[in-house]
């Protein structure tokens, strides 16, 4: 799964990010001094413990939070760089919901709990004019045999859905408009671990299929072995140790990494 | 109420009720109204927030559209009010009694005869021509509203045009029902740009509204919003290519007047038998008035 040759340019760069939240009187930084790249078709992994930043960097390079200085740049579809803090919204909402992806961890919060699964899936496709309905619904069948889902429940509302289920539904809500990077917050919290396991597959199956570019922020080394190519240690707001996922598992060089390695309970 | 002669019916003109402004409105309240929907008629459809007054009617009755009627009706005016299309119901009476006395203006109940319409429910059967206002009582403004209830939100999905969520609204209707199930308050686009609620008329009117020679203009006193359609603005009532907007008739015929394509309402009988009635009190009329001459029913 390397990126192909003549892939070289990064899709996503995050230059000296800083974020402060505005209420915070002590003067702590939630993330400091973030600098990054992403590929074209590589699964980046935030690990971390709780509070170490990872959600507000992800909210950062999604253009949801702005940072206090620094920068997000992202090269579009037809190659021209934009500046994702910079852009003007109508631009940022538009790239929202046809080149990027937001699996947020409570797949309510991602989903439109009041409509059916078929109309959660169609959204983005009647967003961008899509008007023909039998389309729609054959696209949102699909997508839901694409992430395992009975596509007979397409009526159904996503409350009579189980939590993995819904995790799949947003999951084929956020790539029914084929884009090019899919930012993941927690997507298997919650789960349980047999469940877990089924997720972590179809991710890595539809991530290699589609040739998607993914940040997926997670506390669990176990998502960041399966899925990503490289890994992303964060502590207090600051990146404390970047590289191959399994050289940064096999051989943490940082000594929170080391710690957080040698924590893991293995049953 | 019904007026039987052809000239407006002068009702208390000498009479306009003592230490009231003209239209009960102070003229500074009326300014702020006018400037609003001036900006509303510059940007068809687009929803201008005013500060809406309390007025001697409760929410819900015709609040928004009375302070409307009451900015722009001067002494030349002659006003109709209807609810539901009737001339006689409550909250019509009621609102025609009010002007009438706070300004002493000619009212009617004759489509044609009048220059300013206050309209609940309804838009009347007679074709409307340059130069009358049709002001509507709107009890929600937003028609994103039921799919996205935070107004901050909706604000910016109507500033960068993302309607994704109206079209939701419809898939789920054709999903759950097989076929758009909104029979009233159908959502239109206005000038191909903002997507408004055209107030809980039915999907049966929404057509007249496309390229209406009259100015249309909206408010909402509780949500303190007023937006505006100007004469000959196209308005579109929202799809899907292959589930179109049809208007749907009751396929009756009016048991009063014999018509058969005005909006009928069902009225329940004693002996349990229902009866069908144009809603359009002034329309009924004129077709009881010319049917005998044509000796068909319509």
């Amino acid at each position: 799964m390397k990126p192909a040759a003549g892939e070289r340019t990064p899709l996503l760069q995050a230059d000296a990010l800083c974020v402060r939240f505005p209420g915070d009187a002590s003067g702590r930084e939630a993330l400091s001094q973030a600098t990054l790249e992403l590929h074209p078709g590589e699964v980046l992994a935030v690990v971390g413990e709780s509070g170490s930043g990872k959600t507000t960097l992800l909210n950062c390079l999604a253009g949801r939070l702005a940072p206090r200085s620094g920068s997000v740049r992202y090269r579009c579809a037809d190659g021209e760089w934009v500046d994702v803090h910079a852009m003007p919204e109508r631009q940022r909402r538009l790239l929202a919901r046809t080149e990027w992806g937001f699996v947020e961890q409570q797949a309510a919060a991602g989903l439109r709990m009041g409509v059916s699964a078929g109309a959660n899936i169609g959204e983005r496709l009647m967003g961008l004019g899509d008007r023909h309905y039998a389309k729609l619904r054959e696209t949102a069948q699909t997508w839901m045999s694409l992430v395992e889902l009975d596509a007979a429940r397409i009526d159904e509302s996503p409350r009579r859905f189980s939590g993995g289920m819904r995790q799949r539904l947003q999951i084929a809500r956020n790539l029914v408009t084929r884009p090019r990077l899919v930012l993941m917050d927690e997507p298997t919290t919650g789960l349980d671990v047999s469940v877990q396991a089924r997720l972590l597959d179809l991710i890595r199956l539809l991530v290699a299929r589609m040739h998607l570019s993914a940040v997926v922020v997670t506390h669990d080394l176990g998502v960041a072995r399966l899925l990503a190519h490289r890994t992303l240690v964060m502590r207090e707001g600051r990146i404390v140790e970047h590289g191959l996922t399994d050289r940064v598992l096999d051989d943490p060089q940082h000594p929170y990494t080391q710690l957080l390695v040698s924590s893991v309970v293995t049953p | 109420m019904r007026t039987s002669t052809a000239t407006p019916e002068r009702s208390g003109s000498d009479a306009q009720a003592e230490g009231y402004n003209y239209a009960y409105l102070d003229e500074r309240t009326k300014r702020m109204l006018r400037r609003a929907l001036l900006k509303a008629v510059a940007i068809p459809g687009h929803q201008v927030p005013f500060g809406s007054r309390e007025m001697p009617l409760a929410y819900g009755w015709g609040t928004g559209g009375i302070q409307v009627t009451a900015a722009v009706i001067g002494r030349g005016d002659v006003l109709k009010v209807i609810d539901q299309g009737s001339d006689d119901t409550t909250n019509a009476v009621n609102i025609r009694e009010f002007f009438a006395r706070t300004t002493g203006i000619a009212t009617t109940t004759r489509t044609t005869e009048a220059t300013v319409i206050q309209t609940r429910h309804r838009i009347p059967e007679t074709p409307l021509r340059e130069g009358q206002i049709m002001v509507y009582q709107v009890p929600q403004p937003e028609p994103l509203y039921k799919l996205e209830p935070r107004r901050a939100e909706t604000l910016g999905l109507h500033a960068v045009e993302e309607y994704g969520l109206m079209n939701v609204k419809l898939y789920e209707d054709i999903a759950q029902w097989g076929h758009v199930e909104t029979t009233s308050d159908y959502p239109v686009r206005v000038n191909g740009r903002y997507i408004a609620s055209p107030s809980p008329i039915p999907a049966f009117d929404n057509p007249k509204m496309n390229l209406m020679p009259a100015l249309q203009l909206f408010g909402a006193g509780r949500e303190k919003r007023l937006y505006a359609i100007p004469p000959y603005t196209p308005v579109q009532s929202l799809d899907f290519e292959d589930h179109p907007f049809t208007v749907k008739t009751q396929g009756e015929a009016c048991a009063l007047c014999g018509c058969t394509t005005s909006f009928l309402d069902e009225i329940a009988t004693e002996d349990g038998a229902t009866l069908w009635t144009c809603s359009d009190t002034d329309w009924c009329e004129q077709q009881q008035a010319i049917r005998p001459t044509e000796g068909e029913p319509r």
